[in-house]
């Protein structure tokens, strides 16, 4: 079933930046290579030179922006008695694998946890390996071994409080510390 | 600013007071139809003070709270014997009573030491079964109370008291992000609770060597868990591990030569035995799945263990030198944290029926007919832990959105609730027998 559902996933996530390239490429064309070769004075290219910088800039900031936006994001939530992460965040854990390797200075503690059902000594069992299944992804993109210490603290500390589906929710969890 | 600062002083004063005087209290849920009746008289006492503790009456409620007897009230006793000469049998069959408890405290001239004289009657047979002097100190009331009540349990069921137990449990305190982490030691019924330890990092997994001399628990003080080891009489303590991962669930041989514990310094958590003489580690099981919970087997020949491997926590058993485990359990979704009882037959476990019904309760399986009880419905049962003499569990619970401590009965008729004024509790840990 999680096979199936990644495969699933892992087709739409390329089909979908297929797409997005395609219009890109295609905005391009219209937009700028088209007018270019119609006129010839010399203050309409350094304009459409300029535009295309901007362009990129605002790209960049952009990316830059999302980048910061997945760096920031340092929860990861499971679903009830499973290990895998789900599969929305794997980009944002690519984005955190590629600064971690841009960065070989920067070390992260991985803290793995459980919600309170079942017993606690499995539950610290589940919490290592959520934290272990997050540690081997990013060194799959690019984190190093060094970079990546794991913790398990099974159900000992809860991010909410409460016996409800929404505190369970909240509670299985990874979350991504700066390390010493 | 300044107004709440101060109502929040008020709050904690409140709470403090509230919690020196109730410390824990035991209230029977449920008990059994035809309670055996007894009457534990007021001992009486020749000094001009009051005494601190109520022998008789920590005697009828140990007695009350093991649900399997009912204590008369003081205010129907007809007459207040304190020796056998006083005592008129008539007077207690009237009240259909079956046993009779009388005593009575003098001081040891010179000194803080009282002597104690109880005598315990038959009264259908109209007859003395026993009767004995105990001298301890004025500060071993409580332990004097649990012997006499030892010994009354003994006479009656034929059974082995377990009155003068201790247990330990683990607390939780204060908001998160400042969650204040305490291991317990108390008496069997929650009174007279110390703190071993204290931690800003969670503590886990309280156990007890054989002999009752030391614990061993895991402490997250290094921020990673660790396992520990600490003398109950010197306070002594050393870590005993120190690998990468999970260090875990440290469960003494009951022989006292081997302590066996969960590591997952191989990339899995795996069940090890260290041998405490020799420091040899050795590992029992080698799977890549989770391997948690070890427990042994009376003989100290085996281990039983939780195991996923499968996809969902079954139990599991394996010999003390290693090879391929044996599956014991198969009808259940979750079947975890498993102990043997006294019996070696009997084990008590923590059970969830199916993924549906979401709900994890404390159960016994027969290893040997298959035959299934199961002694609670509550949600979220855990750690059960078993009385030496095999005849109440322990476990931990949650009542009121906090963890609370619950026992029961072997035959789950019997009940009672140490509920804690101070936080969440969890993860009892019954000692073994200590005299």
């Amino acid at each position: 079933m999680g096979m199936q559902f990644n495969n699933v996933f892992k087709s739409a996530v390329l089909a979908l930046t297929i797409i997005g390239l395609a219009a890109c490429s295609s905005t391009s064309d219209t937009e700028e290579m088209a007018p270019v070769a119609q006129t010839a004075g010399e203050s309409d290219a350094a304009r459409a030179a300029r535009l295309e910088q901007e362009r990129l800039e605002r790209e960049r900031q952009e990316q830059q922006r999302r980048e910061q936006a997945a760096l920031n994001t340092t929860v990861f939530y499971f679903d009830f008695d499973v290990a895998e992460f789900q599969p929305a965040d794997r980009e944002t854990l690519i984005v955190h694998a590629r600064n971690l390797a841009a960065n070989p200075n920067r070390r992260v503690r991985l803290e793995g946890h459980a919600d309170e059902r079942g017993t606690r000594e499995y539950n610290l069992a589940l919490g290592e390996r959520r934290a272990n299944n997050i540690r081997d992804f990013l060194i799959v993109n690019g984190a190093s071994r060094g970079q990546l210490e794991t913790v398990s603290y099974g159900e000992e500390r809860p991010a909410v409080n409460g016996q409800t589906e929404n505190a369970y929710r909240q509670n299985r969890r990874v979350e991504v510390q700066p390390a010493g | 600013m300044k107004k709440s600062s101060l109502m929040m002083f008020v709050l904690v004063l409140v709470f403090s007071l509230r919690l020196s005087a109730a410390e824990l209290n035991i209230e029977i849920t449920r008990g059994v139809d035809n309670p055996i009746p007894v009457a534990v008289v007021p001992f009486a006492w020749d000094g001009a003070n009051l005494l601190d503790e109520d022998i008789a009456q920590i005697i009828s409620s140990n007695l009350e709270q093991v649900g399997e007897f009912r204590a008369l009230s003081r205010a129907n006793m007809l007459s207040l014997p304190s020796e056998e000469r006083e005592v008129h049998y008539r007077d207690w069959r009237i009240l259909a009573q079956q046993y009779l408890v009388v005593g009575k405290i003098s001081q040891v001239p010179g000194g803080q030491m009282v002597q104690v004289q109880w005598e315990f009657f038959d009264i259908n047979r109209e007859r003395k079964v026993l009767g004995e002097v105990l001298t301890g100190s004025m500060t071993q009331l409580r332990d004097i109370a649990h012997e006499i009540s030892d010994v009354v349990y003994q006479e009656i069921t034929g059974r082995r008291g377990a009155f003068s137990t201790k247990i330990m449990y683990v607390s939780a305190e204060g908001p998160i992000g400042s969650t204040v982490f305490k291991l317990h030691y108390a008496d069997y019924d929650g009174r007279r609770a110390q703190i071993l330890l204290e931690s800003r990092e969670p503590i886990m997994s309280p156990a007890w060597s054989p002999d009752g001399g030391q614990i061993a628990y895991v402490s997250f003080e290094t921020d990673l868990p660790r396992i520990y080891i600490q003398d109950l009489s010197t306070g002594q303590r050393r870590q005993v591990t120190n690998f990468p991962g999970i260090n875990s669930s440290p469960v003494w041989s009951p022989d006292g030569s081997k302590l066996a514990m969960v590591l997952s310094k191989d990339g899995s958590p795996d069940i090890y035995v260290l041998d405490l003489g020799t420091n040899e580690l050795r590992q029992l099981t080698d799977h890549p799945r989770a391997e948690t919970e070890p427990a042994w087997t009376l003989d100290s020949r085996s281990v039983i263990f939780t195991s996923d491997r499968t996809g969902q926590p079954q139990i599991y058993k394996v010999d003390a030198t290693g090879g391929l485990p044996e599956r014991l359990t198969f009808d259940c979704f979750y079947c975890a944290k498993a102990q043997f009882l006294p019996d070696g037959v009997n084990l008590v476990h923590v059970r969830r029926e199916t993924r549906q019904d979401n709900s994890y309760g404390i159960a016994i399986l027969n290893v040997q007919t298959s035959r299934v009880i199961k002694l609670t419905e509550t949600a979220l049962d855990e750690s059960p832990s078993v009385a030496p003499n095999g005849s109440m569990i322990m476990f931990g619970t949650t009542a009121g959105g906090k963890g609370v401590l619950d026992a029961v009965s072997i035959d789950g008729r019997v009940k009672f609730r140490l509920p804690s004024v101070q936080g969440d509790v969890r993860e009892p840990s019954w000692s073994p027998y200590l005299n």
